[in-house]
């Protein structure tokens, strides 16, 4: 049904695809341009007008100041985790910035958080599939990295809601990618998926069970990935380029964008060529020219690639699976073509990895595959199931800065966990629980998720409250807290500070188009609405015609009723709901006399004795005739 | 008889019952479980109570799947597990093993002594010795040396440790064989003793402590060896 239709999205690194379930498969929907890869790119042009994606690209070259791109490396994290990706990558703060805020980049003279500039990509795909349709898109499954904290996750779920999506799920990247493969091939066994794109690393190992997919272990690195060779490749070239020519264009954000697209053409070539050559035209009219074969690349990338072998191990061993054990390994990610990183997944995993499918597109054919389940499911996806699990511990903070983990990494979500509080001082009314993320043993070494104050605590004596906490992690991997006294049953308020997120109102607020859509959403429910009416009108009447009433009206009412359906069915197929209202009421009066004709035959039937809905429907061929009704009276 | 989790007639999920793990699978309060059994249940009741095939259904339902779910997933967890399911079992019967540690572990850091660890008197010398060995493990790794007969002594004590630790799981076992008999007596109408039961309960928390003793040693072990 047209007001049911999901899509899925992978809102990647690098690039972003929207995909949906087209009968027993999953496609790609194109872009205007024809292309299935909508590039991560977010510009301004000279009208302040937002542009994305292909068109995007052009602008990164041209105002790098402008544009931004791999944006997705600052959702859900603070002015204090970014310094590192500062230094690499040219996003610029707005200045007045705080810590503890969410972060605010400029393009040109405008600032907007990473949820938003995520927005205005979602909004691309969704316009795309809108104009793919032909119709109104509202819902999506969306995937995020598996190793995704809270925060991560709660501003992908709020970028999706800036778009104007309601995100039925967050899906975590290398288990859509494994319903992609499942798809095809059912069968049991465990998998793992090795997952390295533009951004972020996962790994995750799954037991497939009958069309039930369950995760029994994930970890990675949210920040690793095709990014980190390609800033490696322009540092390199940067440096090159001084000692050669003696100028620092590290702060030329034009010059640096014309290396990285350079770099980023070389490392794609070297996948498939034994060596290729670097030649870009520098500012001032200079080249810069090198030669570099596939034996430096690897060279040069093996710290990076092996930053991954850790996360793999530690998957194998919280799943208690050696090598062997494993029965196939799949490939997900842009940069899991790189040659190098493949026979090291092989040395890993003891065994050939798969590559059947597209490794850029496949986490979107997965997405869709949940939207499909969501949807209420299909041949294709019955009796499939994913579990997933929470990729990093829940911990509460306890007297000393000590974490205690009430919720453990890979326990298999929803999820949940109870804790109980008292108060330290008479009449103590309120309870500050600090929530944090993590394996650390200690809490300033955790990620801060949430502060959250149990408020309106009756007045007791110091000790005397007994507040239970309920912790839960919804399928999507986010968490829930509720709180109540129990001596006095009183639910206590929980009021939260997302430590790096934003809150309800400020999402209200940057609500793309919000007024639009609104308009737009409820006109299209008032067709449905009328459409449904008339159907409902049209059937009865079908009824009626049938029935022994029919018999009793002169020929000119009927004629008239023949001429309102008509002008009924006319309308019905236009887009205009007042017209349909309009036809409906005038249809309604019509037949007025053949309702009340219909009404006093099925009242004078039961009357005889017989039952209602036998007689006041008509049975076709079997109905009584008109004339002999008589017969009844 | 398992709690009512869903609608056998229409399918719909039903409202969470406050019921303990056992309960919810429908489980005696025993100790011996047949974790195939339990598996398939897990699978077969995920597939009924799942958010994902329950997107559909109004918003009170889906809250019902939410909590269901959630239930299902942390009492099969905590079931599956041999050692966590003693724990939450003695739980159930009063024994609050968690808090013991960790009132414990407050009262160490508060008083800034470590932790006391009950050691097993018959590991008393054996510890005692390893512990000596690992330190020294430590400072030579430090120092850049690499003592092989050291790491290969340690990595012997480290294979027996770990026998050691499987067959506390054993005795664990025999505990459980033990103690449900007393359960089963108790559905058969025969009372059994407040104090018989405490008897029982005491073997497995004194069965339980003794393997999280060897455990911690096993960590600690395996750590010094990879670092």
């Amino acid at each position: 049904m047209a007001t049911d239709r999901i899509v899925g999205i992978d809102l990647g690194t690098t690039n972003s695809l929207v995909a949906f379930m087209q009968g027993e498969s999953p496609v790609v929907i194109p872009g205007d341009d024809g292309s299935n890869l909508v590039p991560s790119v977010v510009a301004l042009d000279e009208n302040n007008q937002a542009v994305i994606g292909n068109a995007a690209r052009g602008l990164l070259i041209s105002t790098p100041e402008r544009a931004v791109y791999s944006i997705k490396r600052l959702m859900g994290r603070g002015l204090e985790d970014v310094q590192e990706e500062l230094k690499f990558f040219p996003f610029r703060l707005a200045e007045d910035l705080h810590a503890g805020e969410v972060l605010r980049i400029k393009l040109g003279e405008k600032a907007f958080t990473p949820p938003e500039i995520s927005a205005l990509i979602l909004r691309q795909l969704k316009r795309n599939a809108e104009r793919f349709f032909g119709g109104k898109v509202t819902k999506a499954v969306i995937t995020v990295p598996a190793y995704f904290n809270d925060a991560q996750r709660q501003a992908t779920k709020d970028a999706g809601r800036i778009a104007g999506l309601e995100v039925l799920r967050l899906v975590n990247e290398p288990t859509a990618a494994s319903l992609a493969y499942g798809l095809d091939q059912k069968q049991n066994g465990t998998v793992a998926v090795y997952d390295l794109g533009g951004g972020t690393f996962d790994i995750s190992i799954l037991k497939l069970h009958d069309g039930i997919f369950e995760v029994i272990a994930t970890n990675g690195d949210t920040h690793l990935g095709g990014d980190d060779i390609d800033n490696l490749l322009i540092t390199i070239a940067l440096d090159d380029i001084q000692g050669d020519l003696g100028s620092d264009l590290r702060k030329d954000a034009e010059a640096v964008q014309a290396i990285r697209k350079a770099v980023i053409e070389a490392k794609i070539a070297l996948s498939s060529q034994a060596s290729t050559r670097l030649d870009i035209e520098l500012p001032g009219g200079k080249r810069y020219q090198r030669e570099i074969t596939r034996e430096q690349f690897e060279q040069l990338i093996q710290p990076i690639i092996d930053r991954t072998v850790g996360p793999c191990k530690q998957a194998l061993k919280d799943a208690a699976l050696k090598p062997e054990q494993i029965d196939e390994v799949v490939l997900v990610g842009g940069s899991t073509r790189i040659p190098k990183v493949r026979s090291l997944v092989k040395e890993l995993f003891h065994r050939e990895p798969h590559t059947d499918l597209n490794p850029d597109e496949v986490v979107a054919l997965g997405a869709a595959v949940q939207a499909n389940i969501l949807g209420g499911g299909s041949t294709a996806t019955e009796n499939m199931l994913l579990l997933d699990v929470t990729p990093l511990s829940l911990g509460i903070e306890v007297a000393g800065g000590v974490t205690d983990k009430i919720i453990l990494r890979n326990s298999t979500i929803p999820a949940s966990a109870t804790q109980f509080y008292t108060t330290q001082v008479d009449g103590q009314a309120n309870v500050a629980i600090h929530v944090l993320q993590g394996e650390r043993e200690l809490a300033k070494d955790c990620r801060s998720l949430a502060r959250f104050d149990l408020k309106g605590i009756p007045a007791m004596a110091a000790g005397m409250a007994r507040i239970e906490v309920k912790f839960l992690i919804d399928a999507n991997g986010i968490l829930h807290v509720s709180a109540r006294e129990q001596r006095s049953g009183k639910e206590a308020e929980v009021e939260v500070q997302p430590s790096y997120g934003l809150t309800d109102e400020q999402v209200e607020g940057m609500i793309l188009d919000s007024f639009d859509s609104a308009e737009e959403d409820f006109r299209q429910r008032q067709v449905i609405e009328a459409r449904n009416e008339a159907a409902t009108i049209l059937a009865a009447l079908e009824t009626g015609k049938k029935s022994s009433a029919w018999g009793q009206l002169t020929t000119d009412e009927k004629k008239k009723i023949a001429k309102l359906e008509k002008a009924l069915i006319a309308v019905n197929d236009e887009e205009d709901y007042q017209a349909i209202r309009k036809a409906i009421d005038l249809l309604n009066q019509g037949t007025m006399r053949l309702a009340e004709l219909m009404m006093d035959d099925a009242v004078s039937t039961a009357l005889k004795g017989k039952k209602m809905d036998e007689a006041d429907v008509g049975e076709g061929p079997s109905a009584p005739h008109p004339v002999a009704k008589a017969e009844f009276e | 008889m398992r709690a009512t989790h869903f609608c056998e007639a229409c399918g719909k999920v039903q409202p969470p019952a406050p019921v303990d793990y056992f309960t919810f699978f429908g489980l005696p309060r025993k100790l011996e479980v047949d974790v195939t059994a339990l598996n398939r249940d897990f699978y077969e009741l995920s597939r009924k109570l799942h958010p994902d095939l329950n997107a559909r259904a109004g918003s009170q339902e889906q809250e019902w799947s939410l909590q269901q779910t959630s239930r299902l997933n942390d009492a099969y967890r905590t079931l599956k597990d041999p050692i966590k399911r003693t724990h939450y079992l003695l739980k159930l019967e009063g024994v609050e093993l968690e808090e013991q540690s960790k009132s414990a572990t407050e009262e160490a850091r508060a008083t800034g002594q470590t932790k006391k660890q009950i050691v097993p008197p018959d590991l008393l010398e054996e510890v005692f010795e390893l512990n000596l060995q690992l330190e020294e493990l430590r400072m030579q790794k430090k120092m850049g040396e690499d003592d092989a007969a050291l790491i290969e002594e340690i990595g012997r004590q480290k294979v027996e440790l770990e026998a050691k630790q499987e067959s506390l799981l054993q005795e664990l076992k025999d505990r459980w064989k033990i103690w449900d008999g007393l359960i089963q007596r108790e559905q058969n109408g025969q009372p059994v003793s407040e104090e018989e039961r405490k008897q029982e309960r005491d073997k497995m928390v004194d069965v339980l402590n003794r393997r999280n003793y060897i455990r911690n040693l096993v960590r600690d072990v395996s750590e010094a060896l990879e670092n």
